[in-house]
């Protein structure tokens, strides 16, 4: 795993996958883990939009590596990401990274079985195909989302509205999952998702580790804002001491009120 | 491009804001060279207090129009733990044309009484690896629940209070969030401060997207950035003109030519907080972009008859 390092680098590719777009930089010198994260801001126009925003670089999940390129998938859900959704082939893009503790092997003697929803399946994809024998179960809001399961070798759906797969979440495909042999859970996606998958495996005595997502403004550590409650009290910064946590770490997982895009 | 500022000699004018830059979490994230050629001239610590504080419930952050409101509510150990272990790996050079110079560490405390600040004193003075002390006074008093800097009269009292307890330099970061700085400034000048520094963040408030309440779980925060540059510049300005001391200027810098205006209107060392969070780079540049601007003449800036 190398240290993180600013750099600015070039958009080799950008094609839509469904709902999300997967950005392709060029990127040599990047030596990621599945889990870890860059800041990217786009090199031009940031800062430039409605309302002076995006201000702050936007933390992303590494998707995979390809070759000398590294992979992030992006929603289009504010300024920030809608700048990094719209960059054409050959932009530039500053990045942070990577940053933060990667996913970590399964606990002894277990399976590992992967739960994603949303465009929280972006650092699952990398981490599926190190752990090429786990089992990837993935929920999206439609079927728009849901085409970004097509990223993995294999991997069972549900749908919120039925469109593809089982008629339901995520979470209902881990537990009939969870009846099988002893497994370690790998989860990213909602809160609710993640507070389902570590109330689930607390009450089986099964590991998991949980990558959260919090706004930041640095992700190095420095400003303390992208906090969550630990377990027996205080706090976790997400950047530096996650964005995996292993699930017994954390006193639960809150989604923000309201949201910021 | 060596600034001696109240006796610390320093490889150039460059220095962090406090609580914008966790020196010992970079050194995990890139690498034990960051100690080695260190971007800031002086390093000044997050605030410490007596007693270990968690800090606000989150939300923390919220962006805003060139800037950011942070409620992050002055996360520390406490004095003990810093002083036990952090200080002593708080060892750093920094670079200055390939000469290099050993960063001074600037301790920040806050404290709710004059009886609190004293032991904070106390303690910086005994310990070696302090090179100075910064006095956050944007605290509430115990007995009035006001902010200790945002009158001119307590601030005053405060600091001839506490100011014999230390022989090293103390400067007072002033809260901008006041009716007049300057005599906030004077009063602490005229009271024992070395040196003040300001500006702090500005109070300020967001609401959440679905209207439910505020959004950021102290309610009020700090706004930082360039949204706050032109309001540091005129406040920078005038408590360079009311005190003799050295003023550590800050707000929204985020390259050299917005150093050097702080620096043309009086103040002997620059602080950089905000854009430090989008580009770890920045005092880096900074400090060299000074390097190459023409020798900068220092105010007071004239006024217009």
């Amino acid at each position: 795993m190398s240290r993180a390092a600013a750099r600015t680098l070039a958009v080799a590719e950008s094609r839509r996958v469904g709902a999300y777009v997967l950005l392709s930089v060029e990127d040599p010198d990047c030596d990621a883990a599945a889990g870890q994260f860059s800041m990217l801001a786009a090199a031009h126009g940031w800062g430039e939009g409605e309302d002076g925003r995006p201000y702050l670089p936007r933390a992303v999940s590494l998707c995979a590596r390809r070759g000398t390129r590294s992979l992030y998938l992006l929603e289009d859900v504010g300024p920030g990401t809608r700048l990094l959704c719209e960059l054409p082939a050959g932009a530039g893009v500053r990045s942070l990274g990577p940053l933060g503790r990667p996913f970590r092997p399964p606990a002894d003697g277990t399976r590992a079985v992967i739960v994603g929803g949303g465009i929280g399946v972006a650092p699952l994809v990398m981490l599926s195909e190190t752990l090429a024998d786990a089992t990837v179960l993935l929920g999206f809001r439609d079927g728009a989302r849901a085409e970004a399961a097509g990223l993995f070798a294999r991997a069972s759906v549900a749908t919120d509205d039925g469109s593809v797969g089982h008629h339901g979440s995520a979470a209902d495909l881990l537990d009939r999952e969870l009846e099988g042999a002893p497994a370690t859970v790998y989860a990213c996606g909602p809160a609710a998702l993640l507070e389902a998958v570590r109330a689930r495996c607390e009450s089986a005595g099964l590991a998991c580790q949980l990558a959260l997502e919090a706004p930041m403004a640095c992700g190095f550590g420095a400003c303390f804002g992208c906090v969550v409650p630990r377990r027996g009290g205080g706090y976790l910064r997400v950047c530096v001491d996650g964005p995996v946590f292993d699930g017994d770490v954390l006193e639960g997982v809150e989604e923000l009120a309201g949201a910021a895009p | 491009m060596s600034t001696e500022f109240c006796g610390l000699e320093l490889a150039h004018p460059v220095v962090n804001g406090s609580g914008t830059f966790d020196a010992l979490a970079a050194l995990g994230v890139f690498g034990a060279t960051l100690a080695e050629d260190f971007p800031f001239a002086a390093y000044v610590s997050k605030t410490i207090t007596l007693a270990p504080r968690d800090g606000n419930p989150p939300p923390r952050l919220w962006e805003t129009a060139g800037g950011l409101i942070n409620s992050i509510g002055l996360p520390n150990r406490g004095v003990e733990h810093y002083m036990a272990e952090e200080l002593p790996r708080m060892t750093f050079t920094a670079r200055d044309d390939g000469r290099a110079r050993p960063v001074p560490v600037i301790t920040n405390v806050m404290g709710a009484s004059a009886a609190e600040i004293t032991e904070l004193l106390g303690r910086c003075e005994q310990a070696d690896g302090v090179a100075a002390v910064e006095l956050n006074v944007s605290c509430p008093n115990v007995t009035t629940g006001l902010d200790i800097g945002a009158d001119p009269e307590v601030l005053g009292a405060v600091i001839e209070e506490v100011r014999p307890v230390l022989t090293k330099p103390l400067i007072v970061k002033l809260t901008p969030n006041t009716a007049d700085v300057a005599a906030c400034a004077a009063a602490a000048a005229g009271a024992g401060a070395d040196a003040v520094s300001l500006i702090n963040t500005l109070r300020a408030m967001a609401l959440a997207p679905d209207g439910s309440g505020p959004w950021l779980g102290g309610r009020t925060g700090g706004l930082s950035g360039p949204a706050i540059r032109a309001v540091a510049l005129a406040q920078v300005a005038e408590v360079c003109d009311a005190v003799a001391v050295p003023v550590v200027g800050m707000g929204g810098v985020q390259s050299a030519r917005h150093a050097a205006a702080l620096i043309a209107v009086g103040a002997q060392l620059v602080a950089v907080g905000t854009e430090t969070f989008r580009d770890p780079a920045a005092p880096r540049r900074i400090a060299q972009g000074l390097r190459e601007l023409a020798p900068i003449q220092r105010g007071p800036v004239p006024r217009r008859a």
